[in-house]
């Protein structure tokens, strides 16, 4: 069964209005797929007729469901290699030298999903610093079902087997049932909280390293450039931007260059020009 | 690269076979332990990976893999568990006789890809087709 075109406009509308989402038309099998569990949990007997339900009665929480069900995504541990390996190759023996007074570093995982990037950083780093040093991990998403998934440290067998090396398993995670849980120093170093990316973000100590992977490619071109911009307000000047491999920022914010990192691309902020350089020319 | 599936699963082997078969390896099969031994050791060219399941008759998993650490000939083959033994104990105890993945059951397609992506098996344009990356 095809979604009808009004409960699609419905969906689209809404999820561009809290998340700044661009849903176009052709994705109808994907509200229908994401939004069939929440249809069924609400005894509907197809997503038309769930969404007909939503509209006749307006409820900020079943609002608040949908666009959860679709911003959501799947992920896997270390996913793209590339960056996590840029991470330790490049980026810490520069920041290891650049914080050597400091000796902390902080990250922030953007659009943590279940977890596994945070924790993947995480684990990453426990390897990777100097004795000594401390690191505080934010994570954030749009999605306070993911929020809360992530900070239980919890994940499936399934889960488990994507990307996850067979040493880092037994070495961070204990089995706990069917499912397997974080080591508990690995969880109390990264802090999670919902966030809106494309709205004014709250302050915070600037970061060192941002991971804001496979974010941008869902937003239209002045919502990318507000991303672009609230990120750029908390990375340090020295900092390090990772973005997904098809997603860049430039012809979007030119504050950003691209830079080698290992067999990746990141993005650090361009030096402001000198002022007596300002004008000439 | 050459690989040989080690199951006494024959629907196993055959969900094995075709996701290695679409990283294009040359595929090898064996039903247990023992099998696999005397194929590959029989072999003119050993295989560079073993996928292998640890319940299995004759010879299970674990001593063949022993078996394939002991044996200069086939030392340096990359092995890898794919079992239902999901528990921590057992996946040490498969490390530390020497197989370098374990995969557990139930697993889907991606995820053995990454798996064998981790250890440098599979080109990226392949990992990518296959993940939809």
């Amino acid at each position: 069964m095809t979604l009808s075109s009004t409960n699609f406009t419905f969906v689209s509308r809404l999820v561009r209005q809290e998340a700044s989402i661009i849903l176009e038309p052709g994705k109808e099998y994907l509200v229908e797929g994401r939004l069939l569990t929440l249809a069924r949990k609400a005894g509907a007997q197809n997503v038309d007729e769930y969404l007909q339900q939503v509209q006749s009665r307006p409820d900020p929480i079943a609002n608040h469901m949908i666009v959860d069900a679709l911003t959501t995504n799947e992920t896997s541990w270390f996913r793209d290699r590339e960056p996590f390996q840029a991470l330790t190759d490049t980026v810490l023996p520069n920041l290891v030298t650049n914080r050597a007074n400091h000796r902390g570093l902080r990250i922030w995982s953007a659009a943590c999903s279940s977890g596994q990037e945070p924790y993947s950083i995480a684990m990453l780093l426990e390897d990777a610093i100097p004795a000594g040093w401390r690191y505080e991990i934010m994570a954030s998403d749009i999605s306070s079902e993911m929020i809360k998934r992530a900070e239980t440290g919890e994940f499936s067998q399934v889960e488990m087997n994507r990307g996850l090396p067979a040493q880092l398993l037994v070495r961070h995670f204990e089995r706990h049932g069917a499912s397997w849980r974080i080591a508990p120093s690995l969880r109390r170093s990264v802090t999670f909280r919902r966030l809106n990316l494309s709205t004014p973000i709250p302050s915070h100590q600037p970061f060192d390293v941002i991971f804001l992977r496979n974010v941008l490619i869902y937003f239209d071109v002045s919502t990318k450039r507000s991303v672009l911009h609230n990120v750029s307000q908390l990375l340090r000047p020295d900092g390090w931007l990772f973005l997904g491999a098809a997603e860049t920022t430039i012809g979007i914010d030119e504050r950003f260059e691209r830079v080698p990192a290992g067999r990746a691309s990141a993005y650090r902020l361009r030096t402001p020009a000198p002022l007596s350089a300002v004008g000439k020319g | 690269m050459r690989v040989i599936l080690v199951d006494d699963s024959r629907a196993m082997r055959m969900i094995l076979r075709r996701i290695v078969g679409q990283l294009g390896f040359e595929i090898m099969e064996a039903e247990d332990g023992q099998a696999a031994l005397e194929a590959v050791t029989n072999s003119e060219n050993v295989p560079d990976l073993a996928l292998i399941d640890w319940n299995m008759p004759r010879m299970n998993g674990l001593e063949l893999v022993c078996a394939l650490r002991d044996d200069p000939r086939t030392r340096d083959m990359t092995l890898v568990m794919v079992t239902t033994e999901g528990e921590q104990s057992q996946i040490v105890r498969a490390l530390a006789a020497g197989a370098h993945e374990y995969v557990i059951k139930p697993f889907t397609s991606d995820s053995m890809v990454e798996k064998l992506a981790l250890l440098g098996l599979v080109p990226n344009e392949a990992e990518n087709a296959q993940t939809g990356a």
